[in-house]
């Protein structure tokens, strides 16, 4: 038994000669919020395909609550609750009648499967609508009713796989509450996934993954110190000459993204006045902010997480033209 | 097994039944398809083929006072049709189940694999006897005559054959990816059986090859046990009734008539070794 909650340990999943996880190793704590931040296709959902014994790892161990994933899969999923990426309700039955299902597939006593029912369609405000077939519900509906599902067996790990898609920020904002006041209330430990930075900020800790590979993982501060202190962006005549220009004058790494040039500094209040003063180019426009996190990965990869999902559509359709025996191009 | 996992099967079961039952277009489906075979076939074909049996006039078979024809012959193979389509639709819906998702929230579940398939299968086998049953209630179109000590001895035959073939059904669907397959599978494994199953011609006079096939087909040995609990409760004389075969009103093997206890034995054998094999495909995971 250790510590940890999750213990991942070099664990990879290929798909025939393609590697979607590639020797990825981590720790999750008991009443931890812990995400993965990474671009489609980033082996997030195969990560945690493998986690919850759905895929059998290719190389690699993980435990889960001190449970081998591969030789205790019936502890582990007594352990743990999911809400996964692609929908997986009976649109055919009630909201109620699919809870049912899940509590009894989860082995909870009658009067208490009654009690949680409640519970959870309370939470997530579908209790008007518990009687009502699922093929009548809206996506933010459906998918609320699968977080409530996740939740009614108590599990000691839930894993989140791209919670929020398709709810409004009202409701996203509820979710986010009512998943922190879980926490301080039943110290459940939680596993998610997003490609919204806005949301992996809310996690205590996240890794940033790319290409199968973890490229990054601490506190969204730590991350985020990485950068250094503030963002520049500024939009120059020239900017080709005045990259080097900068970098030579200012003493900084400047990367160039698109049609800006961006690069950091430690207190980027006082360095403003001074770069209008001594820029020598022609400057049409110049802005700072704090850093994000995908100025974390930025960093890290030399490309946004927008960039990479836009590469990952290249790769998916070159992999299907590939199968159908035309050539791949970029 | 454990009182957890019979309640796993029966949740599972009891999804099944609610999703058939609310699939209205299913239920009158499985009712029209009988109807119109009965009457279009059935009354078709009867004239052109006169009496099969024929126990009043001069033929081979005379003996006195009664006659089946082809509506009351094809009556039970039109149950044996409808129990043998909802089988292999309720068997090959794990394939929609995981398209659906719905397959992955029962996989990640503390719940054996082999309680899923068992689920699944029972599932199948209760909607495919309800759909059988279904077409008692159009008996009267083809001439027969309902009993209920024939009721009561059809049923067990009819879920005993829609446990084989819903077994059947969830050995090919475990390891179908894609929905596209259950058509092929329909076109090449379903229909061939259900029509070489001996359900809708009699079985005299068949060409050598067709013959090897339908006594080769398990699907035969679903049908014959319905068709002589049927023809037994026409009042046909004893004298008939243990000769079926010679009519060709029944099935026999290595030249020897069977009797229904036979057919179901190959029935249950074959529906334990397919059952046991959707268990095991089913537990092998992705
Ligand atoms: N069953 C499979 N067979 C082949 N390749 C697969 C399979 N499942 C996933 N992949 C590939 O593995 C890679 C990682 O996929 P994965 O679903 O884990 O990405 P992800 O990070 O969850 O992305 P997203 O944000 O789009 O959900 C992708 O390139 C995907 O095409
Ligand atoms: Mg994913």
């Amino acid at each position: 038994m250790t510590a940890a909650m999750i213990v991942v340990d070099g664990l990879t999943k290929r798909f025939g000669d393609f590697t979607a996880v590639d020797h990825v190793s981590f720790e999750v704590h008991p009443g931890e919020i812990f995400a993965f931040l990474g671009p489609n296709g980033a082996g997030k959902t195969t990560t945690i395909s493998m986690l919850v014994t759905l895929l059998r790892p290719t190389e690699g161990r993980a435990l889960l609550a001190g449970h081998d994933v591969v030789r205790e899969q019936a502890a582990v999923r007594r352990a743990i609750g999911i809400v996964f990426q692609e929908p997986s309700l009976d649109d055919r039955l009630t909201a109620t009648e699919n809870l049912e299902f899940h509590a009894v597939l989860y082995h909870l006593p009658p009067a208490e499967r009654r009690r949680r029912i409640r519970e959870v369609l309370e939470m997530v405000k579908l209790s008007d609508r518990a009687d009502d077939l699922v093929e009548r519900f809206s996506g933010g509906m459906k998918r609320r009713l699968e977080i409530a599902r996740g939740l009614l067996h108590t599990p000691r790990v839930l894993f989140l796989d791209e919670p929020t898609i398709g709810l409004d920020p009202q409701t996203r904002r509820h979710m986010w509450e009512y998943i922190f006041g879980l926490r301080e209330r039943e110290g459940i430990t939680i596993f998610m996934t997003t490609h919204y930075m806005e949301e992996a900020e809310f996690a205590d800790r996240v890794a940033i993954m790319d290409h199968g590979h973890i490229v990054a993982l601490d506190t969204p501060e730590a991350l985020k110190r990485q950068v250094g202190g503030d963002v520049i962006t500024v939009r120059t005549a020239n900017m080709d000459q005045d990259a080097t220009l900068i970098e030579q004058q200012f003493g900084v790494r400047v990367q160039r993204y698109k049609d800006e040039l961006r690069f950091e500094v430690e207190d980027g209040e006082t360095f403003i006045p001074r770069f209008v003063r001594e820029f020598p180019g022609t400057l049409h426009t110049i802005s700072l902010r704090r850093p994000t996190l995908d100025d974390v990965f930025l960093k890290l990869t030399g490309r946004t997480i927008r960039d990479a999902e836009l590469d990952q559509k290249d790769v998916q359709r070159n992999r299907l033209r590939t199968r159908f025996g035309m050539r791949p191009h970029r | 097994m454990t009182w957890h996992t019979l309640q796993a099967v029966y949740i599972i079961w009891r999804r099944d039944m609610v999703r058939w039952w609310r699939d209205k277009a299913r239920i009158i489906s499985a009712l029209t398809f009988p109807v119109i075979f009965l009457v279009v076939f059935g009354n078709g074909l009867s004239g052109a083929m006169g009496p099969l049996v024929e126990t009043a006039g001069t033929g081979p078979a005379s003996v006195g006072g009664m006659a089946v024809d082809y509506k009351q012959f094809i009556f039970p193979g039109v149950i044996a049709m409808n129990i043998f389509f909802a089988s292999i639709f309720s068997g090959i819906s794990v394939v929609f189940d995981r398209e659906f998702g719905i397959l992955k929230e029962v996989l990640v579940a503390p719940v054996s694999r082999g309680a899923v398939a068992l689920g699944k299968t029972l599932g199948g086998a209760s909607v495919a006897t309800v759909q059988g049953t279904l077409v008692l209630l159009i008996a009267p179109l083809a001439g027969v005559e309902l009993t209920l000590g024939m009721v009561l001895r059809l049923w067990p035959l009819m879920f005993i054959g829609a446990f084989a073939m819903t077994s059947m059904g969830v050995a090919l669907g475990s390891r179908m990816k894609s929905v596209e397959g259950f058509q092929a599978v329909n076109q090449f494994i379903a229909f061939p059986m259900i029509f070489l199953s001996g359900a809708f011609f009699p079985m005299r006079g068949l060409p050598t090859w067709m013959e090897i096939i339908v006594k080769v087909n398990p699907a035969s040995y679903a049908v014959d046990p319905l068709r002589r609990t049927v023809l037994e409760a026409q009042g046909l004389p004893a004298f008939v009734l243990n000769r079926l075969a010679e009519f060709g009103l029944g099935l026999e093997l290595f030249g020897r008539p069977l009797e229904v206890w036979h057919d179901v034995l190959i029935v249950l054998g074959f529906g334990i070794v397919m059952n046991a094999l959707a268990m095991y495909l089913f537990s092998r995971g992705e």
